[in-house]
Formats: structure tokens, C-alpha cells, sequence
């Protein structure tokens, strides 16, 4: 009994009984104290909550979509079951929690993978499901992405990238997971659990999704490496790919007084030149790299001075944009931009990378620009404007409906040509005006290369109608 | 440390020989099984020179074999250094994705064919294998008469082989006139919490008079008898020597093709093969 207590004790008191252990030297620290501070139990939910578990929703997501059922279960006396709602549930608007342990957390070091046996009413793919999210730092947090579930029950494994990382994680299991085509759908997971399976090898870690970027930068500006992954080979030979906290990594600088790069793997360029970013996972290099070449000091679009009161902002720092859904709507299938947004000093910069087409989406609500008859933005091209550039801004007034679709939408083309006056590595203010343009409920703003032209990178600031 | 827990007992075939239905009955989680009895040492290769594999013991099978050597294999067997060397005390038999002489992949297989065989006794080798769809390595035996009585006539033991999208699992087996290919004497071993493609493992059989015992580190998991073969059916190991053949083919019937989840090149490390009787 003494030696219970103790463990139970040491989580809070751990470190007060060390001091006073130490500043009473003379006394030894009992046979029955054990220094292992947290407690090893690998079960989260085997029949019921294990000890010190409790469930926390996301904000937003649907609250009681996670119950405890004894009727659906894989093996014992209970299952968790979790109820994606329907698009529109006034409820919410998906389902989404953290079970965290409140007794401090685990020592999880002596596992290699979360797993549990689940399956769903219907097949169906969870968005995201993992550990180590916490609702405070979320230091360790894993996710598989895209786990697909079916009718029967089936055995999942998410590894551990770095088990000796987890002395105390407090992060038992996370998911988000939101409406199938609209409807929703019930899932359940059993015997969830932390083991040592010792069939999860063959790692393989990669920053930017092992692939080697490179991009051009600026004197203050910050990235984050992204496409933090981790691929492992599970004991019945499937690759698993897994994304993983930057907290796993090592990030390095090849020459760290162009760039420096922090523990979570955040870059920050300090002078011009180039520096290549890359990582190791434990004693494994990680595949990828991201290259900054950096051009010194940023030059700035000029600051707006139009009056606030006579401006509806998209994207600017200056204004207070109107809300909007998204500055890259990533459309499927054609679409290949890719977003690499970046800050300096304090000023936002739309980048697109990649770029063909990109949508800008405001529809939450729509902009009445009847009285705004303009359009502004500032646009960079970095590097060398390609002889082919050709380059379409189109206007969308969603009509009377304020909504995509719906056979009242109507669109405006605006060519910006290539001309003496478009260069490279300067800021060029674009300005038209959208006076024969419907605009009384404008939703999207799309950019987008024609007549085969190579832009492939472009930075954009400053997006706004105005008087 | 010769120890066999009920379980895997439980796997057993159901037609073993008398000695080993009396261990069972007398079977304990404590008790000890005698895996091995075979232990005076007659041949073997520590591949402790580096360099090419000693031509002493062992000859090179090349090129694409007729069908892929039988199997519709993708691979074209070299001698090079590149795909078969002997390096830091271990046989490396790698297999490249690479064009080569009109194959995709290239790899190694090396047989002791007219240099050494041998009827009856234990065979051993401890083996780290690749892993990956489509990686088929494997440790095997043939009989030395193949090129007379041809296969499956002279027999075939198969002490390991394995395909890598199975990364837990090795399979035993045994052909002969009657038994062979999808209808060999075959069973699966499958490791508990560790995989084949992490560490070294012993894989090996003991092989007399009608009978081949199979193990796997200190687990012996199978044993093939003449009652285990189709009725009317005859058993080709009482009467001929074996030689031994280590390869590690890309491809074929039994593994099927690699993907693109394939990692290339791939090894198989051997630290050592061993004869005993």
C-alpha cells in the first residue's frame, strides 16, 4: 500500500520530495521509491476509460458525438462510439476530441504504436486520428491522415516515430473527423491501446514530403518546414505514412547566418545568401530539404493611402480584411498552386508556388462592391518574368442567390499583358476598374495563367476593391 | 534456451512422428526442446574474407534463367561485386532496380552445385532479409542428380524462403514428383513481436532418414515425413545429396511483382551457412 501511494503522489510531488531529498543529504531515498515518475500503463480505452483519462471535444465540433457503448464492441464489455453528424447539424459541424490523461501523462518510452480495432456503419475515412495533442503545447502530436475504415472490424497501427521522446505524454488519442458527402456516420474503436509490437520498422522520415524545395526569401522573413512525415513499414508489409510533430526532428542549417532554424523547425532569414534546411529524425537523415535563397532585404509594396472608410480589403495588413473562406481553394483536379504564404516583419505576403490557377473565396458573406468600383492589388514576380506571360484575374459575383452556382453567377475577365511595365523583383500595383462589372455580390477572386504561360511564382499583397 | 511454448505446439502438423507426439503429451512451459542434435560441423562458409564469395565452396548462377528461372523471375543474375560480395564478415547478395541485359533488376545467386552436396544432416544459416514487395530471398537445397533425373525428380528443400511484403513470415517446404510448386509440403512460420527484416535470424533443418525437422532460432516449427506427402507418392530424400543455393530474386510467380512502394536496392546479409552431421 505504501508504494501505491508513492506513485500516485510522485506525479505532483515529485519534484518537492527530490528537493528535500537533496537538501537533506544525509537520508537515502527509500528502497520503495521508485524514479520512474510516470506511470508506464499503456491502455487508454480497453472497456472503459483507463485511469486519468478524460474526453475533451473540440469547440465547434459536435459535443456529444462520443459516447461509451456496451452493445457494438470488438472484445470486452464496451466500445467508444462516435457520431459524425450531418452537414447543417445545428449541434456541429463534425466530430472532434482529444482524451488526454489528467493525472499528468504517461511514460509511453517502452511502446512503438497506438492501435485499436474499429469499424464504421458505413466505409469511410477518418481525417485525421492520432496521439499526443493536448490542447498546450501538442509537442509529440501524430496523425495519420485518411485512415479508411470498413463494416468489419479491422486492427490499426499508428507508430511512435521516437518513443524516447514520450516521458509523459498526457495525449492519449485525437480525431477530427466531419460529414461523408454531407451525411453523417457512426464509428466505433476498441481495445485502444499503447504496444510494443516490435513489427514496425523500416522508417523513414522526410521533411517537405521528401521531396528538396527551393525557394526564394528575404531578410526577416519566416517559414515553417513543412511536410513533416514519417513512413514505416507495419508487420503485415503495408507502408504506413504518418505526419509528426516538428518536435521529433533535428532541423539543421547548412550556413546559419543566412538562416537559422529553431527547434520546431521555424526558419528565420537573417542575411542574403543561400541556406539549405534539413532534418534527422533520431539517427536517421530525413529525406527532403528545403533550400531558402535568400535576396536580402525585402522590398515592400508601397503602403496603401486610400481612406479606410472607401476600402473592402481582401488581403491587405493595412485594412481590416472582410472575412474570407480561403485564399487558396486548392481545386481539385486541375489545380496545381500550392501556397507557401510568408511574413516580413509583420507584413503578410500571399506566395503562390506552382501556380497555373488559384481561387480566392469570400462568400461568408459576399462583397457588395456597387459603391467599390475598383480593383487593386500589388503583384511580385520573383526571379525572371517568363516571355510566355499572360496572366487573367477573374471577378465572380455569385448573383442573387450570394452563392457558387446556382445558374446567376457571372464573371469578369481582367488581362493584365505582358508589357515593358511588367518586370521582375518589383512591385507592380495593378489596378482596374470594375465599372461595367456586376459586383453586388461578388465571391471570388481567381488568378490564373493563359495561353500557356510558365509563371510558376508569384507574391501578391494589397487585394482590395475600392471608391 | 531450447524452448517451445504450448502455442506453438499447438501448430504443429498433425501427422508428426511418434518422438514428438510423446513430447507434447509431456509438454510444460518450462521444458526444453531439442531443436538440434546434429553438431559435428562437416562444411561451412563464415564469409569472413572480403571480397568476391570464396570459389572454393561456391559458383555463380547468371543470366535470366529459362522463365525466370522457372518462376517467371524478373531478375538477371550477375557475378558482380555490385550484386554478390563478401564485406565486413557477411555475404551481401543485393538486388538493384537497374536495365540490365534486358531484365529490370539484377541480383545474385550462388550454389555449391558439383563443389559440395551432401545426403542428410543439419543445415544452418543465420540471415538478415530485405523487406519490400517483390523481394523473394531465399536458402534452399536441390538434389545433385537434377541434371539427370531433372526436377522435381531430384527434390527440392526449401529451408527458407520468404517474400518481402510479409516481413514476419518464413515458409519451409519440400518438393518431389507429385508435390511440387503450388502443391509443395510447405508450412509458415510467423514471428511473434519482431520481424525478419530487423536482425539476423537462424533458419535451418535437420534432415535423415525419413524425416526434415525445420527451425527458426530456437523454435523448431516443422517436421515432413513420408506420411505427409500425397498417397502413392514418392519421397526422393533417402537416397541422393543435396547441394545448397542462396539467392535473392526480384519478382515471380510466387511474390509477385515489386511496387512503387519498393525500396531498391535490397540485401540479403548472411552471416553464415553451415553443414553439420
Amino acid at each position: 500500500m505504501k508504494k501505491n501511494k508513492f506513485n500516485n503522489l510522485i506525479n505532483i510531488a515529485f519534484l518537492g520530495i527530490l528537493t528535500f531529498t537533496i537538501s537533506s543529504c544525509e537520508r537515502e531515498i527509500s528502497q520503495d521509491a521508485e524514479l520512474t515518475g510516470y506511470p508506464t500503463n499503456g491502455d487508454v480505452f480497453i472497456d472503459a476509460f483507463s485511469g486519468g483519462l478524460e474526453y475533451y471535444p473540440y469547440q465547434g465540433s459536435k459535443q456529444t458525438a462520443f459516447s461509451v457503448d456496451t452493445e457494438t464492441k470488438y472484445e470486452g464489455r464496451a466500445s467508444m462510439r462516435f457520431d459524425v453528424p450531418n452537414f447543417g447539424d445545428p449541434d456541429g459541424a463534425f466530430a472532434g476530441a482529444i482524451f488526454r490523461d489528467e493525472n499528468g501523462g504517461r511514460d509511453l518510452t517502452g511502446y512503438d504504436a497506438l492501435t485499436f480495432w474499429a469499424k464504421s456503419s458505413k466505409a469511410a475515412t477518418i481525417n485525421d486520428i492520432g496521439f499526443g495533442q493536448d490542447f498546450g503545447e501538442n509537442k509529440f502530436q501524430v496523425s495519420k491522415q485518411g485512415l479508411r475504415l470498413t463494416t468489419n472490424w479491422v486492427k490499426y497501427t499508428i507508430p511512435i516515430p521516437m518513443a524516447s521522446k514520450l516521458t509523459k505524454e498526457s495525449g492519449l488519442m485525437w480525431f477530427a473527423e466531419g460529414p461523408e458527402g454531407g451525411d453523417g456516420y457512426s464509428f466505433w474503436i476498441d481495445e485502444l491501446k499503447f504496444e510494443k509490437l516490435g513489427t514496425v520498422a523500416q522508417l523513414r522520415p522526410a521533411i517537405q514530403n521528401g521531396e528538396h524545395i527551393i525557394t526564394d526569401s528575404f531578410i526577416g522573413v519566416n517559414v515553417k518546414v513543412a511536410g513533416l512525415v514519417q513512413t514505416y513499414n507495419l508487420g503485415s508489409g503495408i507502408d504506413q505514412i504518418i505526419a509528426v510533430a516538428p518536435n521529433y526532428f533535428q532541423f539543421t542549417s547548412s550556413d546559419s547566418s543566412v538562416a537559422t532554424v529553431s527547434e520546431s523547425g521555424s526558419v528565420e532569414v537573417i542575411s542574403e545568401g543561400t541556406a539549405v534546411i534539413t532534418a534527422t529524425l533520431g539517427d536517421l537523415a530525413a529525406l527532403g530539404s528545403l533550400t531558402i535563397n535568400s535576396r536580402g532585404y525585402f522590398v515592400f509594396p508601397a503602403k496603401p493611402t486610400r481612406d479606410s472608410s472607401k476600402v473592402i480589403s481582401i488581403f491587405s495588413d493595412y485594412y481590416t480584411n472582410t472575412p474570407v473562406d480561403f485564399y487558396n481553394g486548392y481545386w481539385e483536379p486541375y489545380q496545381t498552386t500550392l501556397s507557401a504564404d510568408f511574413n516580413v516583419s509583420g507584413d503578410n505576403i500571399l506566395n503562390y508556388t506552382n501556380f497555373n490557377f488559384v481561387g480566392i473565396q469570400f462568400a461568408n458573406p459576399v462583397v457588395d462592391a456597387t459603391q467599390k468600383a475598383n480593383l487593386h492589388f500589388d503583384l511580385y514576380i520573383p526571379g525572371v518574368v517568363p516571355s510566355n506571360f499572360d496572366f487573367l484575374v477573374t471577378i465572380v459575383d455569385f448573383g442573387p442567390d450570394q452563392a457558387s452556382g446556382g445558374g446567376d453567377d457571372t464573371r469578369k475577365q481582367l488581362f493584365v499583358r505582358k508589357s515593358a511595365s511588367i518586370v521582375a523583383n518589383a512591385w507592380m500595383p495593378i489596378e482596374f476598374s470594375l465599372a461595367s462589372t456586376a459586383r453586388g455580390s461578388v465571391g471570388q477572386i481567381i488568378f490564373e495563367n493563359i495561353n500557356f504561360s510558365t509563371l510558376r511564382n508569384i507574391y501578391l499583397d494589397n487585394i482590395y476593391f475600392y471608391e | 534456451m531450447n524452448f517451445l511454448n504450448k502455442n506453438t505446439f499447438k501448430l504443429l502438423g498433425k501427422s508428426l512422428a511418434t518422438m514428438f507426439l510423446v513430447l507434447i503429451y509431456s509438454c510444460s512451459e518450462n521444458e526444453t526442446q531439442t531443436v538440434t542434435t546434429m553438431n559435428n560441423l562437416v562444411w561451412e562458409d563464415d564469409f569472413n574474407n572480403a571480397g568476391s564469395v570464396d570459389a572454393t565452396k561456391w559458383s555463380f548462377d547468371i543470366g535470366k534463367g529459362s522463365n525466370g528461372w522457372g518462376n517467371n523471375e524478373l531478375q538477371y543474375y550477375t557475378n558482380r561485386s555490385e550484386n554478390v560480395q563478401v564485406k565486413d564478415g557477411m555475404l551481401h547478395i543485393t538486388a538493384f532496380k537497374e536495365s540490365y541485359l534486358g531484365s529490370a533488376y539484377t541480383s545474385g545467386r550462388i550454389l555449391t552445385k558439383e563443389i559440395y552436396d551432401q545426403k542428410y544432416g543439419r543445415f544452418e544459416a543465420r540471415i538478415k532479409l530485405p523487406w519490400g514487395k517483390g523481394l523473394w530471398p531465399a536458402f534452399w537445397l536441390l538434389g545433385s542428380d537434377i541434371d539427370t533425373v531433372g526436377w522435381p525428380n531430384c527434390g527440392e528443400i526449401d529451408v527458407m524462403e520468404y517474400v518481402g511484403q510479409a516481413p514476419t513470415v518464413t515458409h519451409g517446404s519440400i518438393h518431389g514428383p507429385n508435390y511440387f510448386g503450388g502443391d509443395a509440403i510447405t508450412k509458415s512460420y510467423t514471428l511473434l513481436n519482431d520481424r525478419f527484416d530487423t536482425d539476423f535470424h537462424v533458419f535451418g533443418i535437420e534432415w535423415g532418414e525419413n524425416y526434415i525437422n525445420y527451425y527458426v532460432d530456437d523454435v523448431l516449427y516443422n517436421q515432413i515425413t513420408p506420411s505427409d506427402l500425397p498417397e502413392g507418392s514418392k519421397w526422393v530424400f533417402n537416397d541422393r545429396s543435396f547441394f545448397i543455393i542462396l539467392n535473392l530474386a526480384v519478382g515471380g510467380s510466387f511474390v509477385g511483382a515489386p511496387n512503387s512502394e519498393t525500396q531498391f536496392p535490397q540485401t540479403m546479409i548472411v552471416d553464415y551457412v553451415k553443414a553439420y552431421k
